[in-house]
């Protein structure tokens, strides 16, 4: 088992937790800062490897393509996400909001979560890719109530009852999707891995199956952030902080997703199962509808963007729940676009309050004016989360929908109203964000180079939407026909 | 360990200790008074505990002895000496605020074991006869956990009611011939029920909010600030 750890995959696990536990004894914050943002610099050179172990199988981790990518991905994020913190941090410490005896937490969190998230994606054992989760909850709780404000401890708190509810009934369903494959495996560890599971599928009883599936979905459709699941996610980006925002609202829902992505192809083995297309589908549909309907009241810039969060889970769940290799493809790589998009947009966010003091619209309106670098970079990020072209999210959300049509187009019909609902208000409030007149700057201006990150997401985001590169698409081709 | 029936002792005992965990449940469903609560939790976590070293010497798994001396050292003694320190340290021994009464809660109970039978019972037939029923009672006990996070109001009870739903899950885990990783599930969980009881202790939920009533939550929202 310890040879399943001495590998780049391991590396990459270890590195972050290690970074943990050095963040955790260092006192000063502004050490902590760096060496945070070095950790994660350093996690995605090491996950830059991955791409050359895949096919490893063990006991413990078991690399393929859909692990390798979605690393990449949170790693990226997680990545830019620490750099934006160095200075989002430094801010906070003068405007006294964040306490700096709290950043050493913080720090060590940070790398808590990002570590325990590539533990989930590069796990071949349930029973570890449920700690993993576990453990990613509470560093994320203990980072959205660091603000210590009455609001953030609630939302805290909220995030902690309503997460480990979901957990708890993930692993009631671990244990029953063990005891389905115990008689085809015999007790062991093989019959808690994906590998052992996806062999053993078709000779399961497809009732056990059933009932793991519902507790498996529902625990990790928490975390995914699937309506009606999502209470804890709007009030968890609103009062924390902002870089957690970022890497919350992408990466935890894709390892979520990710879970379930790995269910269905145990479940799509199994012809006495019931088949997980339409309770995803469903879930799916409801998230995108509910979320365009939240949109609309939202005062709060961060929680607008997280209901938009709840709407972009949804798309994905859904492209997974219509299923095949067209679906399976629009899904991923929407879940990749919207990963880039909506961190950018969280840093844009993050600067402009504590720009303008302050997170509501009231507080952020025209941005333009005098700030057009920001004001643009926003503009184009929340251009691409309405799904507009040129950007990436516009190409994923058309593929959805093709394959929703050729499946069922009353399905299409309703996506697509929600998707069009979605849209408008999200312009509705580009435009008050960024147009019109400028409110006052109590904050300190961003430079230029603060925005680099945002650009360079919004670069792939875009060059994914244009003209993907063939090898690109090659890549996302083999893992959409690799997951069943 | 299919031959398992009524009559053979491994299967009397692991019946009794699982259905003992249930009463457990129905009792912290009825508790007015919170210092009660804690002593029926503690005294849940102790069957447990009994249950996990009973299924230790049936399977002849010595991990499971482990995860019982956790059990027993952990929900046993620590977790309730910490809540009792809590209730003394925030004044909070008045009776329990409900957002459903004790009748209506315990019908509410009934059914949902009910419902946990006729789920798993008829779902598990290809299983062994004894796991399939301590997971009918496993899931009977995560489910009255979940209804009491939902009923109570107060933080505290909500606590007691995720700790005695994770009381469930384990009775699950351990119930299950040869599951790997039970200690480190165990282990793991433990972790995160200690941050929840800190949870209340550290975030100062009294001193936040004057009460430990949860209800107060709902100001989390688009109130202006």
């Amino acid at each position: 088992m310890i040879h399943d750890l001495a590998t780049t995959a391991g590396a990459a696990i270890l590195l972050p937790l290690f970074a943990a536990l050095v963040l955790g004894l260092v006192p000063s914050w502004r050490v902590g800062a760096i060496v945070n943002a070095v950790a994660a610099t350093l996690t995605f050179a090491v996950v830059a490897f991955l791409p050359a172990s895949i096919g490893q199988t063990g006991p413990l981790l078991l690399v393929d393509r859909l692990a390798v990518h979605l690393s990449l991905l949170t790693a990226f994020v997680a990545m830019t996400a620490s750099w934006f913190s160095t200075a989002y941090v430094r801010v906070e410490v003068s405007q006294r909001r964040l306490n700096k005896a709290r950043l050493r937490q913080y720090h060590a969190m940070f790398q808590l979560f990002c570590g325990a998230l590539l533990a989930v994606l590069l796990s071949n054992n349930l029973g570890i890719t449920w700690v993993a989760i576990e453990a990613a909850t509470i560093a994320a709780a203990l980072v959205i109530g660091l603000p210590r404000t009455a609001h953030a401890v609630e939302a805290s708190w909220k995030f902690f009852v309503l997460c480990g509810a979901g957990i708890a009934l993930a692993l009631f369903g671990t244990t029953v999707l063990y005891l389905a494959a115990l008689p085809a495996l015999g007790p062991g560890l093989k019959a808690m891995s994906w590998t052992g599971l996806r062999q053993a599928a078709p000779t399961c009883d497809g009732a056990v199956l059933n009932l793991a599936f519902v507790f498996l979905l529902l625990g990790y459709g928490t975390k995914a952030a699937l309506a009606p699941l999502h209470a804890w996610m709007p009030d968890a980006h609103a009062e924390g902080p902002t870089p957690m925002s970022a890497i919350l609202s992408g990466s935890v829902l894709n390892v979520a997703l990710f879970v379930i992505l790995r269910l269905r192809g145990v479940m799509k083995a199994n012809h006495a199962a019931i088949d997980p297309a339409f309770p995803l589908v469903a879930l799916g549909l409801l998230s995108v509808l509910l979320a365009a309907f939240s949109l609309w009241p939202r005062r709060d810039v961060k929680r607008f963007f997280s209901y938009s969060s709840v709407e972009h889970a949804g798309v994905a769940a859904f492209a997974f729940g219509i299923g095949g290799p067209a679906a399976t493809f629009a899904g991923l790589l929407h879940m990749t676009v919207h990963t880039l998009t909506k961190s950018a947009t969280f840093q844009c966010v993050g600067r402009a309050a504590q720009m303008k003091g302050g997170q509501r619209f009231a507080d952020i309106t025209g941005l333009m004016s005098n700030h057009r670098a920001l004001g643009l970079s926003l503009a184009a990020c929340v251009i691409a989360l309405a799904g507009l072209p040129p950007f990436g999210l516009f190409s994923s959300e058309f593929l959805v929908a093709l394959a929703a049509v050729r499946a069922s187009p009353w399905l299409a019909a309703v996506l697509l109203a929600g998707l069009v609902i979605a849209a408008w208000v999200q312009i509705a409030r580009l435009q008050s964000l960024c147009l019109g007149p400028a409110t006052a700057d109590p904050g300190p201006v961003p430079p230029h180079a603060a925005l680099v990150p945002v650009w360079l997401h919004l670069a792939l985001v875009l060059a994914l939407g244009l003209a993907m590169p063939g090898a690109v698409f090659a890549w996302f081709t083999s893992i959409a026909q690799a997951t069943p | 360990m299919q031959h398992l029936g009524y009559g053979v002792l491994a299967y009397d005992v692991a019946h009794l200790l699982g259905g003992a965990a249930l009463v457990a449940s129905f009792v912290l469903l009825y508790q007015r008074r919170i210092p009660a609560l804690i002593n029926t939790y503690a005294a849940q976590g102790i069957i447990l505990a009994a249950a996990a070293a009973w299924q230790g010497h049936v399977q002849h798994a010595a991990h499971l002895y482990v995860t019982a001396a956790l059990t027993l050292f952990a929900k046993g003694a620590i977790i309730p000496v910490l809540l009792h320190r809590i209730v003394r340290a925030l004044d909070i021994r008045r009776t329990i605020e409900t957002a459903l009464g004790v009748f209506p809660s315990m019908v509410l109970g009934v059914v949902l074991v009910a419902l946990a039978i006729e789920v798993v019972l008829p779902t598990t037939l290809g299983a062994a006869t004894l796991a399939r029923e301590d997971l009918a009672f496993a899931l009977s006990v995560v489910l009255l956990g979940l209804l009491m996070m939902i009923t109570r109001r107060t933080a505290i009870t909500q606590v007691i009611g995720f700790l005695s739903m994770e009381n469930g899950l384990i009775l699950a885990a351990v119930g299950v011939a040869g599951m790997p990783l039970v200690v480190e599930i165990s282990g793991a969980f433990l972790v995160l029920a200690i941050f929840f009881v800190f949870g209340v202790f550290v975030f100062r939920i009294r001193e936040r909010f004057d009460s430990l009533d949860v209800s107060h939550l709902d100001r989390v929202g688009e109130a202006p600030r």
